[in-house]
C-alpha cells in the first residue's frame, strides 16, 4: 500500500528540488518547519518523533534540507514528514505537512475484526 | 400612508399627544432616527425596502423597524409602562439601491436587551418576523447583520471549528474532497456502501448522504450507517489516512436525531449531518451533541434558495451563514462559483469570508456592509458542492481557497472508469494545483497546462479531462452585489 497522508502523497515522490520550493512557500509565510519521522504511521498516531527542534526564523531552505538529509540517513526505512506550523492567532497550529520519506516497502493496515452486538 | 395622523402629530410629539389613543406614523413614534448613533453593543441590519406604490421610504423604514421590535399598528398606552425608548428599533440611515428607484437600503439598530442570549430562534423572531408580511412593502430582504460581540459571546459557535476539524483529521494546506453518493435516492444500504469505500479509498477525504436521505423504504437508516462504516474502516486501513462519511442524522423529531447520532458515534463516525430544514433549534441542540461527542457537525443548506436567492424579498445567505456560525456548526455549503447552483463570485467571496475570517471587513462589492468582529468563535469549513469536476481545480482553488471542502459528486461517481478513479482524478488534480500554487506559479491561468501535464502520469485524472474538460455551467447570477468597485483617481 502507499500512505497517503499529507498534502501530495498522491503525486510522485517529491524530489529534493520539489522539496525545496515548498519551504521556500513556508518560509515566505514566516512558518517554522519541523522535521518528523516514525515507523508507526497510524493515522491516530499524531505524534511522530521530532528529528531536533522546529527551524524558526528561517530565511533559507538549506538549514532545513540539510538536516532531512542527516534525518535520512539516520532513520533509513521509517516514514519521514515535514512539517509548518503557523503562529497567526486564529489558527496556531499545523499550516503544512507532506511526506518526504518512506520506506520502499510499505506494510500497510488491516481491519481487526470482532462481531458484536451491531454486527 | 396616514397622511391626516402626520399633520396632527408634527412637531408636538409630547408624551401625551404621542401616546393619544389611533394610529400615528411609525416614523412619528420614534422608530426614524437619522440622528442616531449606533452604540457597539446595538445589534444592526440592513434591509432593502421596496415600498408600495406611493409609500414614503423613510415611513417604510420606520415601519421595518418598529414591526421587527415594539410596534404595533396602533398607539398602546402601555408602551408608558416600558423602557420604550430603549426597546424600539431605530431606523437610522436610508439609502438609494444603485440603479433602481423604487429600492432603498435602511439600516436598523436593535438594543442589546431585545433578544434572549444564544438563541438564534429568538433574534430571527423578531428580526424576520411579522416585518416579511407587512402591507404597505411590496418586498422586503435582508441584506446582512452586524452582531454585537456582546451578544457573541453569548453563543458556544461551530463545535469543532476549522482548525480543530483539520487537526483530528491530519489533514493541512489543502482543500479536503469529498462527494455525495449518487443516485441520492433508491440505493440499498450495501450498494450504497460500495460507493463509499470506492470513493474514500480512491483518494477522498469524505462522502456524503443527500440532504433527502433519512430512513425510507429502500435504506433504513441503521443499515446505512453500518455499511457506511464498515467502508469507512476499510478505506481507512487501505490508505492509512482519516475517512468521514456525513451521515445524516436529520429526523422528524429531536428523540430520534439523537438515536441517529448516539448510534454513529458508537459506530466511530467523525461526522454527522444535519439539513437547514430541520430548524434553528434543532440546529443548536445537535451542536450543544456534537460539542459534547467530539463530532463534526455537518449542515446542508436544504431549502435556503427558496429565501435568498432573489434579490428582492427574503433573506440573504450572508446573513444566514452568520447565523450558522453563531448556531454552531461546523461545515456550511456555501456555494461553487464554477458550479452548476448559483453563486455570483463576489456575493460568494463575502459568505466564504463571513465563515472563515476572524473579522470580517465591510466589503460592499462583496454584498458585506458592516465589519463583523467574530469575538474567536471558531471558524466553519465552507462546502463547495454541485456540478464541479478536477477541470476546474484551478479555478476552484482560486476563487474558494484552502479551507474549503470540494465536493464532486458526480464528478467522482460519474467517471468512466469508476468510482475510485473518479477519486483518484480529483485528489491528483488538487494535489497539482495546490503544490504549483505553493511554487509560485500562476496557476489559475496555466490551471489546464497543469492539469495537463500530471494527466501525463494519471490515467484517471486524463479520462475525467476527456469527459468533462469543457463542461460549464455559464448563466447570469440572480444574486450578485449592489456596488460595484470603481476606479479612482489615484
Amino acid at each position: 500500500m502507499r500512505l497517503t497522508q499529507g498534502a501530495f502523497s498522491f503525486l510522485p515522490d517529491l524530489t529534493d528540488v520539489q522539496i525545496t520550493a515548498q519551504m521556500l512557500y513556508c518560509i515566505d509565510h514566516g512558518w517554522p518547519i519541523s522535521i518528523e519521522y516514525t515507523d508507526d504511521p497510524h493515522p491516530r498516531n499524531t505524534y511522530w518523533e521530532m528529528w531536533g527542534q522546529p527551524m524558526f526564523d528561517l530565511v533559507s531552505p538549506a538549514p532545513v534540507m540539510d538536516e532531512l538529509t542527516r534525518c535520512r540517513e539516520a532513520r533509513v526505512g521509517s516514514y519521514i514528514r515535514l512539517v509548518a506550523f503557523e503562529s497567526t492567532r486564529g489558527w496556531e497550529s499545523v499550516r503544512l505537512s507532506f511526506i518526504v520519506g518512506r520506506p520502499d516497502v510499505e506494510p500497510g493496515f488491516q481491519v481487526v475484526r470482532a462481531s458484536g452486538p451491531v454486527r | 400612508m396616514h397622511e391626516n395622523e402626520q399633520e396632527i402629530f408634527v412637531n408636538d410629539n409630547t408624551a401625551k399627544d404621542r401616546y393619544r389613543a389611533g394610529v400615528m406614523p411609525y416614523a412619528e413614534m420614534g422608530y426614524w432616527q437619522p440622528d442616531y448613533e449606533p452604540t457597539d453593543t446595538d445589534v444592526l441590519a440592513v434591509f432593502r425596502i421596496t415600498p408600495q406604490a406611493g409609500v414614503d421610504p423613510i415611513e417604510a423604514a420606520a415601519a421595518v423597524a418598529g414591526e421587527s421590535s415594539t410596534a404595533t399598528w396602533t398607539v398602546v398606552w402601555t408602551d408608558r409602562l416600558t423602557a420604550c425608548e430603549n426597546y424600539r428599533a431605530k431606523a437610522y440611515r436610508l439609502e438609494p439601491v444603485p440603479h433602481r428607484d423604487d429600492q432603498w437600503f435602511a439600516w436598523v439598530a436593535y438594543d442589546l436587551d431585545l433578544f434572549e442570549p444564544g438563541s438564534i430562534s429568538n433574534l430571527t423572531a423578531s428580526i424576520i418576523g411579522n416585518v416579511f408580511g407587512f402591507k404597505p412593502l411590496k418586498a422586503l430582504r435582508l441584506e446582512d447583520m452586524r452582531i454585537p460581540v456582546a451578544y457573541l459571546k453569548t453563543f458556544p459557535g461551530p463545535p469543532t471549528g476549522i482548525v480543530v476539524e483539520r487537526e483530528r483529521l491530519d489533514k493541512f494546506g489543502r482543500p479536503l474532497l469529498g462527494a455525495t453518493v449518487k443516485p441520492k435516492l433508491g440505493l440499498s444500504a450495501r450498494n450504497y456502501g460500495r460507493v463509499v469505500y470506492e470513493a474514500l479509498r480512491g483518494g477522498l477525504d469524505f462522502t456524503k448522504d443527500d440532504e433527502n436521505i433519512g430512513s425510507q423504504p429502500f435504506m433504513h437508516w441503521r443499515d446505512r450507517f453500518l455499511y457506511c462504516m464498515e467502508a469507512v474502516n476499510r478505506a481507512e486501513a487501505a490508505t492509512g489516512e482519516i475517512k468521514g462519511t456525513y451521515l445524516n442524522v436529520t429526523a422528524a423529531t429531536m428523540e430520534q436525531m439523537y438515536e441517529r447520532a448516539d448510534f454513529a458515534k458508537k459506530l466511530g463516525s467523525v461526522v454527522v449531518m444535519i439539513d437547514l430544514v430541520i430548524g434553528y433549534t434543532a440546529i443548536q441542540s445537535m451542536s450543544a451533541w456534537a460539542r459534547a461527542n467530539d463530532m463534526i457537525l455537518h449542515l446542508h443548506r436544504a431549502g435556503h434558495s427558496t429565501y435568498t436567492r432573489q434579490r428582492d424579498h427574503g433573506v440573504s445567505f450572508r446573513v444566514i451563514a452568520k447565523w450558522m456560525r453563531m448556531a454552531g456548526v461546523d461545515h456550511l455549503h456555501a456555494g461553487t462559483v464554477v458550479g452548476k447552483l448559483e453563486g455570483d463570485p463576489a456575493t460568494v467571496a463575502g459568505i466564504y469570508d463571513t465563515l472563515r475570517d476572524e473579522h470580517t471587513h465591510r466589503r460592499l462589492d462583496r454584498g458585506l456592509f458592516f465589519d463583523q468582529p467574530w469575538a474567536s468563535l471558531n471558524k466553519v469549513m465552507p462546502v463547495a458542492s454541485g456540478g464541479i469536476h478536477a477541470g476546474q481545480m484551478h479555478q476552484l482553488l482560486h476563487h474558494l481557497g484552502e479551507d474549503v471542502v470540494l465536493q464532486f459528486g458526480g464528478g467522482t461517481i460519474g467517471h468512466p472508469d469508476g468510482i475510485a478513479a473518479g477519486a483518484t482524478a480529483n485528489r491528483v488534480a488538487l494535489e497539482t494545483m495546490v503544490m504549483a500554487r505553493n511554487e509560485g506559479r500562476d496557476f489559475y491561468h496555466d490551471g489546464p497546462d497543469i492539469l495537463r501535464r500530471a494527466a501525463r502520469q494519471c490515467a484517471p485524472l486524463a479520462r475525467a479531462l476527456e469527459t468533462w474538460g469543457d463542461v460549464t455551467f455559464d448563466y447570469t447570477p440572480t444574486d450578485s452585489p449592489d456596488y460595484v468597485p470603481t476606479a479612482t483617481s489615484s
